[in-house]
């Protein structure tokens, strides 16, 4: 049942669609160490993203989105990091992790083909686009499925920043239209 | 002669350096990504503490440019308010963090 929540999650992160999110069945809930290993790899996605960005991007306000980005990932990753180490839990490794990790390769890849304005833009789409679908998942799966409070508490705080992201990347697109 | 001078000197850069007897400090709070208290008053020759409580790096930012304070993760802050008026201010990297600081002369 586990690997069908995954799959489904996955999907959901994936192709940004609700009704998919929806689909998931509450029985079928990540337990706190994928949840922990799900939001970190999420986390590193964007960064990796950031650092590509800070290479290729042209506009300076996509360059400080970038930086922005960075900036904010890493600082909650680090947290994670210091809570999955306080808490003694390793986060597992699984399926909705390795989706997100092979979905963003591909996509690192595809904007790695892309230069100057036509790469901003296409890093900037994505962004929108991974931060809406990330805080969908937060909102209805990853933060309703953490036991753990403090873990729980940490989902909600980068719910919140990255909805500030989120609105950011929108700003940003729509500047460069 | 050249001692006495000196002393005026010194004297005078001291008196330049005090505040108004009624100067304060104001401590103004971001947490959670949100600055608190969301508007305050304040006079002239106040200085404001900064503290950042968050794990992320935030700015005091005036629209009008009259300050930009940054403020690393876990770290505080101080300045002083030179100039009167209502200024708002807000996190450049989080932009939905405003306030607004309403200064006296």
């Amino acid at each position: 049942m586990l690997i069908r929540w995954n799959a489904a999650v996955a999907a959901a992160i994936l192709l940004s669609s609700p009704a998919l999110l929806q689909g998931a069945s509450a029985a079928d809930k990540p337990t706190d160490p994928q949840i922990a290993h799900i939001a970190y790899t999420a986390g590193v996605i964007d960064i990796n993203a950031a650092k590509q960005a800070q290479k290729k991007a042209k506009s300076k306000d996509v360059k400080a989105f970038a930086e922005d980005m960075l900036r904010d990932h890493e600082a909650v990753n680090k947290q994670a990091l210091a809570l999955v180490k306080k808490l003694n839990v390793t986060p597992e490794d699984n399926d909705t992790s390795k989706a997100l990790s092979k979905q963003a390769s591909d996509k690192m890849a595809e904007l790695d083909k892309l230069d100057g304005a036509a790469f901003d833009k296409a890093y900037v789409a994505n962004e929108v686009a991974y931060h809406k679908a990330v805080n969908g998942a937060l909102e209805t799966q990853l933060i309703p499925s953490a036991n753990n409070a403090e873990l729980k508490s940490l989902l909600q705080t980068g719910l919140k920043i990255f909805q500030g992201h989120q609105q950011h990347a929108e700003h940003v697109a729509a500047e460069l239209k | 002669m050249s001692g006495r001078l000196c002393s005026i000197a010194i004297a005078l850069v001291f008196a330049a350096m005090v505040a108004p007897a009624d100067a304060a400090t104001i401590e103004i709070t971001m947490e959670n990504l949100v600055i608190s208290p969301a508007e305050i008053p304040a006079k002239v020759g106040d200085t404001i503490n900064w503290i950042n409580k968050d794990v992320f790096a935030h700015t005091a930012t005036a629209k009008n440019g009259d300050f930009d304070v940054t403020l690393p993760p876990k770290k505080s802050a101080t300045s002083v308010l030179k100039k009167a008026g209502t200024i708002d201010y807000y996190c450049r990297y989080h932009p939905n963090m405003k306030a607004t600081l309403k200064i006296e002369p």
